[in-house]
């Protein structure tokens, strides 16, 4: 899959998608009734893997021919790839399975990490969901911030960070990038934890993604104790990244990266922060099938994913538990995986040896 | 004073909301549903609320939050069950309660440890939702206030309970902590992601061992092996003396008792990021101190029960706060929680900084239906412990079965990998083995409570403070020593002190006879082997991921020095020296009628079984081939019960919607459920 073949759709657009689509393949349908659908998340039951979905499964069982029953199902261990590994190894059987990955099932995959038995190309993506994210500072600092880095640059930010190679790799890139001095405090538990360290006044540098940063950081700004820096920004169908739909008022890395000294928007770094960016955000949770699934079954799902996106309601229901990013599904989720995942062998040595050299993680 | 003037108003608007006949029903509803999930060992409140998620989406709001929290909330009140009448501890919040509710169940004193623990329950559900009515309003600063170096001192603070239970040989004691820090330590290392005695070949143990199956393997298992090979019933006595008025009088006589520990658990769950598993050992540990003869602790010592029983349901209501305020959950549980509020009504009820302003009245609902919840909790356990006391004078030989049944699955849930099982019978060995020559299995659980906290807080500190150090050395003292770690170092201090002088009079395995130096000897050179190997393994790690190292090599080479001295002592001291401990040489363990291996051998075959066919197919074999040869039971009885106990687990398994461990069979055969 292209990128150029890569879109981004506004959910209004979807809407007349879907109406369009739906009477054509009305008779390819196939019938779930009395079915039980088994959603498998390879998290436990308190991520944010099963927040999502367990906010989808009612939707779907509701929008599926035969009101089929849904079930989330959790399969975690060794940090996803156990349930993904799993995956790989099922077959069509009557179209009842599900399997939801999220960035750090695509993390591992693209830095080769031994654990990872699984080929994201072997799988058919049904949906997709993004999100973004935005990095701030705190008041100190933030007084410092012009709309590049240049005045960051002597300064020593902490950053509370779960590992440099969960999504928090996206962050570090970008700062690192910046000629920004951030030294992680690995080890959190989830950004909730990270925010809290923030607002101690022990970590001095934060991200949240979309959502957390609206409920639990917007606060913290308005109250004068944090300074937005740059949303990370979003991805065009020309595969470009640009303003973050969310925050069109908040410049994106891009935009703070060209105003910044020493901080290139092309060659590996480039790339690779691109690329692990897609991977983790603007991509990060999609729904897949078995490789092997008729292409009726396929159609049923995205038809039902589709008329899930043009409830009325939908995007009421989902402003809490999606953000403002728009649900993609058939052809655009799979374009969206094929980009997540199709990263330049250098831009991904690139990223090695930095997390080698810069945290001594080594992947073996 | 603007907070409390609108408080108020939302506290009386949350009473309307919740005292309505509807809610209420919603919320019996839900206790009821709790009490039957908390009864299973292992699984809990997330079990349980997954289950309802389902059917949260768009539901009415204030009937959602009752439903859940009554469920949730009755969760550390029906594990006490398992905990007292079985010695399983049913979540990580009732481990304590083992140490002498199991202890007073053997004396026949079933009914009256479990209403004690039931009062307490409610009345520290009751003191939780008070102090939180008021301390909402102030917590945000508060919580603020407990950075790193504040939360390893508490962490250090309740390491320091192992003074108090190292049992009589305090070398053995901090030995026995060290081991279980260690085996906390397996798996990938949070902050580097070095790896610690695992490889990336098995992928189980890069993930380390669960808190279930060490609970479990540590507590459990011995005590069944060991009832087991008595052949005969929990209780020693036929009768079941004390009734649960006497247990309801306990608590009231030790009210205060009962108070304080309510207080320790509101303030320490309060704490985002320590969770509860230290409570009930904090709370323990102030019980033995507190108490005047402390020679029946761990024989069955009701204060024992009181004390953490009133502190695990005041740190349920403690936990909110972390959840509602931040909106980060203090357990998985709570995780739960507030993923399932977002689905709620039209999904506006938003959990984190903007709650209290925002929702209060919907904040005091759920501190008070919390409370209610209690109460109604209370009163079916209470009403109920009596009869279900009554499993206590069973012969156990009919019990244990089922319990083999029941653990395994337990620890099955917790990653629904087949090697669950195997780690369970490992886990399971240590703890036969540290029973039997009396190290203290407490201070081995805290030392694996406490591994993964005492070396992410000490590692995350400890850069936080060199860099403040950088910039001077009065900002990094400033840091380090602030008012409240200074309190927290002065009062940990003064438990060891105290811990140390009081630890002799505690006997947790009870009697011990001493004898020959052969067995103790090999079992210390076995734990000393596993921890030269660990510390060479974590002295292989680059320098560069020192946090992933550093822990491992200090409290390895600690707990191997440890065992250094306790070896000269060995050589040194004459046979029959109180070093020698061997429950296999005097008491229940040398007079039982079967013997240690053939009895583990009975759970052997259930594992071994299941990975050749299944956990269903195993245990169908299983259970009749017990009942029938070891129980010798009649054909009749055999085949009656072992009937109702797979339909009872595939019951369980359906309703929940959780799998079994699969086999070899199951690979090559497609199999309907419950035989998948």
């Amino acid at each position: 899959m292209s990128l150029s073949s890569f879109r981004r759709c506004s959910l209004a657009a979807l809407a007349v998608a879907a109406s369009s689509v739906l009477p054509a393949v009305a008779h390819a349908e196939v019938d779930f009734s009395g079915k039980t659908i088994e959603w498998v998340i390879p998290f436990s039951e308190t991520g944010g893997s099963a927040k999502w979905a367990n906010f989808f499964a009612p939707l779907l069982s509701e929008a599926m021919p035969g009101n089929p029953t849904v079930v989330v199902k959790f399969m975690p261990g060794a940090g996803s790839t156990k349930g993904a590994n799993w995956f790989q190894k099922q077959k069509h059987k009557d179209g009842t399975l599900l399997f939801g990955s999220s960035g750090s099932t695509q993390f591992p995959y693209l830095l080769d990490d031994p654990r990872v038995r699984y080929e994201y190309k072997d799988w058919i993506q049904i949906m997709a969901t993004g999100t973004g994210g935005v990095a701030y500072l705190n008041a100190e600092d933030g007084a410092k911030f012009d709309g590049t880095a240049n005045n960051l640059k002597d300064t020593d930010f902490i950053y509370g960070s779960q590992g440099a190679t969960r999504l928090d790799l996206v962050p570090l890139l970008a700062w690192k990038m910046l000629g920004m001095k951030v030294e992680p405090v690995f080890g959190i538990k989830g950004r909730g934890d990270g925010r809290l360290m923030f607002e101690r006044g022990e970590a001095t540098i934060d991200y949240q993604t979309s959502s957390a940063y609206l409920k639990g950081s917007m606060p913290l700004v308005e109250e004068g104790k944090a300074v937005p820096m740059m949303a990370f920004g979003s991805v065009d169908k020309d595969g470009n990244i640009v303003r973050d739909p969310t925050f069109p008022d908040m410049p994106s890395f891009k935009e703070v990266c060209e105003a910044t000294d020493g901080c290139e928007t092309s060659g590996d770094a480039w790339e690779a922060w691109k690329a692990f960016f897609i991977a983790g955000f603007s991509a990060q949770k999609i729904a897949h099938m078995p490789g092997d699934t008729p292409q009726d079954v396929v159609d049923t799902y995205v038809d039902a994913f589709n008329q899930i996106a043009a409830r009325d309601d939908f995007v009421k229901i989902s402003s809490n538990a999606l953000g403002k990013y728009p649900l993609n599904t058939g052809k655009l989720a799979q374009a969206e995986m094929a980009s997540a995942v199709s990263v330049p062998a250098s831009a991904k040595e690139f990223v090695k040896n930095w997390l080698q050299e810069d945290y001594g993680v080594s992947l073996k | 004073m603007d907070t409390f003037t609108s408080a108020l108003p939302a506290l009386a608007s949350a009473w309307e909301l919740i005292l309505q006949p509807l809610v209420l029903g919603y919320l019996v509803l839900g206790v009821l549903m709790g009490l039957a999930v908390g009864v299973f060992p292992g699984l809990g409140g997330i079990a349980g609320l997954s289950l309802l998620l389902p059917f949260m989406f768009g539901m009415d709001p204030v009937l959602g939050l009752a439903l859940m929290i009554g469920m949730v909330a009755v969760v550390p009140t029906s594990d006490t069950f398992a905990s007292v009448l079985m010695g399983i501890p049913g979540s990580s919040a009732s481990q304590a309660t083992v140490l002498d509710g199991f202890p007073m169940a053997k004396n026949g004193e079933a009914a009256r440890a479990l209403s004690a623990a039931f009062a307490s329950s409610l009345f520290g559900g009751l003191v939780g939702a008070a102090f939180l009515t008021v301390f909402i309003l102030v917590a945000r600063p508060i919580v603020l206030a407990f950075g790193l170096p504040e939360m390893l001192m508490i962490t250090l603070f309740g390491l320091s309970m192992v003074a108090v239970l190292a049992g009589r040989m305090p070398l053995k004691g901090l030995a026995a902590a060290g081991l279980g820090i260690m085996i906390g330590t397996i798996g990938e290392a949070d902050a580097g992601g070095n790896l610690r005695m695992a490889t990336y070949d098995i992928p189980y143990l890069t993930d380390g061992l669960k808190l279930v199956i060490v609970g479990l393997g540590i507590f459990a298992i011995p005590e069944i092996v060991s009832l087991l090979r008595q052949d005969r019933s929990i209780s020693r006595e036929a009768s079941l003396g004390a009734g649960w008025m006497t247990g309801v009088k306990d608590w009231a006589s030790n009210i205060f008792l009962s108070m304080r520990c309510s207080i320790i658990g509101v303030v320490v769950g309060v704490i985002p990021g320590l969770g509860g598993s230290v409570v009930d050992w904090i709370a323990y540990g102030h019980s033995v101190q507190t108490t005047r003869d402390k020679s029946k602790f761990g024989k069955g010592e009701v204060r024992g029960v009181i004390g953490p029983e009133s502190s695990n349901n005041a740190k349920e209501g403690g936990g909110l706060v972390p959840t509602l305020l931040f909106g980060i959950p203090g357990s998985g549980s709570m995780a739960i929680f507030i993923g399932a509020i977002a689905l709620l009504g039209s999904g506006d009820i938003e959990v984190g900084p903007s709650m209290l302003k925002n929702n209060l009245d919907i904040t005091y609902s759920i501190v008070w239906l919390l409370a209610l919840a209690n109460v109604v909790g209370t009163i079916v356990c209470i009403a109920a412990s009596g009869g279900i006391a009554k499993l206590t004078t069973i012969r156990f030989t009919y019990l244990a079965p089922f319990l083999f049944m029941l653990i395994s699955f337990a620890a099955f849930q917790s990653g629904q990998n087949f090697e669950d099982l195997l780690a369970l019978c490992g886990i399971g060995l240590i703890g036969i083995f540290l029973r039997r020559f009396d190290w203290s299995r407490p201070a081995f659980l805290i030392g694996f409570v406490l591994s993964n906290p005492v070396e992410k807080f000490s590692n995350q500190a400890f850069q936080i403070s060199s860099i403040r150090f950088r910039k001077s050395f009065g900002e990094g003292m400033e840091y380090l020593f602030s008012p409240i770690v200074i309190v927290l170092i002065i009062i940990t201090v003064i438990s060891v002190v105290l811990g140390i002088r009081q630890a002799k009079a505690i006997m947790a395995e009870g009697e011990m006879k001493s004898g020959s130096k052969r067995a103790p000897l090999v079992f210390l050179l076995l734990v000393s082997a596993y921890l030269l190997v660990a510390v060479i393994d974590a002295s292989r790690i680059p320098n560069i991921n020192m946090t992933d190292k550093i822990v491992p090599l200090v409290v390895g080479s600690f707990s191997l020095l440890c065992c250094l001295i306790l070896l000269v002592k060995m050589i040194r001291a004459p046979e029959g020296d109180s070093i020698f401990a061997d429950k296999e040489l005097g008491g229940e363990d040398a007079d039982a009628s079967h013997s240690l291996w053939s009895t583990l051998a009975w759970f052997g075959l259930l594992v071994g079984l299941t990975a050749v066919v299944g956990f269903i197919l195993a245990l169908v074999v299983f259970l009749v081939a017990f009942l029938r040869v070891r129980a010798d039971a009649s054909w009749n009885k055999t085949l009656l019960l072992s009937v109702c106990g797979i339909a009872f687990m595939c019951l369980m398994a359906w309703a929940l919607n959780r799998d079994f461990p699969p086999g070899l069979l199951q690979s090559y055969a497609d199999l309907p459920w419950p035989l998948t």
